[in-house]
């Protein structure tokens, strides 16, 4: 009786933020081809630079502060000698 | 020219058939000749819901399969004039047709009709490629519940897939009351997360339980709120611009203590 005037959630905004995953979810599941083919261009870009462990690479797809994000999990063995003192490799912190 | 036009949905319940029906009288009462395509094989129900089940002879598959001629299995609808019903097989399954033969059915219906109604099983196998074949134009019914509105995206993706650009979307058993609490989904929700066109918007209403009770569309009725609506869809399917109807509803002070005083 005494939360008459609390706000409360509306289930149609959980409903909303639920949907947005599970059909991001399933429209990604779908163009499974596509998948693989970025998974392969990344890891291609990135194997230019450190050794990586390709079995224990894995991709997936988040819901990170109501945004989808991507996220890849990859397994570095080593850094290449003389990657990271390359000038044209601009490191940043993401 | 004629257009064929396949009711798809992905989730059964969400009102194709009945969608079907009523929009293939308001066509008809528009003064469109029309048929309305019972696709779902083995699941008929078209006929019941256009209360023409007692004057099946031949249905959809005897066409295909050559027993009879098309004129011979289309059921005149005595009440609209230029309303006919193919209705589907009853005791065959899916596998009955396949989507060349109903190409070809669609193709010679559109001879003598301008409306061709598919009403398309739920699912997304054989039956969905045959309901889908020989349409020009995809509609998608769809509840604003969640796995009503999951399976229109999936749905979505595989008409476009076939080859339809552009899918358009009735959203079907809006409670207003429900979507002022803001316990429903509302039309921009829906639009917004599945962005395709909106071609209406139909109410809940109870008179629609009455009219399949006896067999007589909604449209018929000039009472129905969800008939209006599909009258209106009628329209806008002819192209004309028609706004959709106002079914905003504020909460009152009075509904507001009703629901808290039941506590949810």
């Amino acid at each position: 009786m005494f939360n008459w005037f609390r706000q409360r959630t509306k289930t149609k905004d959980v409903a909303k933020d639920r949907l947005r995953v599970v059909l991001m979810q399933d429209r990604l599941s779908l163009s499974h081809g596509i998948m693989e083919e970025m998974k392969d261009e990344v890891i291609m870009a990135i194997s230019k630079y450190v050794e990586i462990d390709r079995p224990g690479i894995e991709f997936s797809w988040k819901e990170i502060d109501k945004r989808r994000a991507l996220v890849a999990n990859i397994p570095v063995i080593s850094i290449k000698r003389g990657a990271t003192s390359n000038d044209r490799v601009t490191q940043r912190s993401y | 020219m004629s257009q064929a036009i396949v009711i798809t949905s992905g989730k059964g319940g969400v009102g194709k058939t009945t969608t079907t029906a009523n929009l293939g009288v308001a066509l008809a009462l528009g003064g469109a000749r029309v048929v309305v395509v019972d696709a779902d094989i083995g699941l008929r129900n078209l006929d019941v819901v256009m209360g023409l089940e007692n004057r099946i002879v031949y249905d959809l598959v005897d066409v295909v399969e050559g027993y009879c001629r098309l004129r011979q299995a289309l059921i005149k609808d005595k009440r609209v004039d230029g309303l006919f019903l193919l209705p589907a097989a009853q005791t065959k399954d899916k596998n009955a047709v396949n989507p060349e033969q109903m190409k070809e059915l669609i193709e010679a219906l559109k001879e003598e009709h301008d409306f061709i109604i598919v009403d398309c099983p739920a699912g997304i196998e054989q039956g969905f490629r045959n309901a889908v074949s020989g349409a020009d134009r995809a509609v998608i019914v769809t509840t604003p519940e969640v796995s009503a509105v999951r399976d229109a995206d999936r749905i979505t993706g595989l008409l476009e897939a076939s080859g339809f650009e552009k899918p358009e979307l009735i959203i079907n058993r809006i409670k207003p009351r429900m979507v002022a609490r803001g316990d429903m989904m509302d039309i921009p929700d829906i639009i917004d997360i599945l962005a395709i066109d909106l071609l209406g918007v139909v109410p809940d209403d109870d008179y629609i339980v009455v009219s399949t009770n006896r067999g007589e569309p909604a449209v018929m009725a000039d009472t129905s709120r969800a008939g209006e609506a599909y009258r209106n869809i009628a329209r806008r399917i002819r192209g004309e611009e028609v706004p959709f109807l106002d079914l905003s509803e504020k909460e009152t002070i009075w509904s507001r203590l009703r629901r808290l005083m039941r506590g949810n």
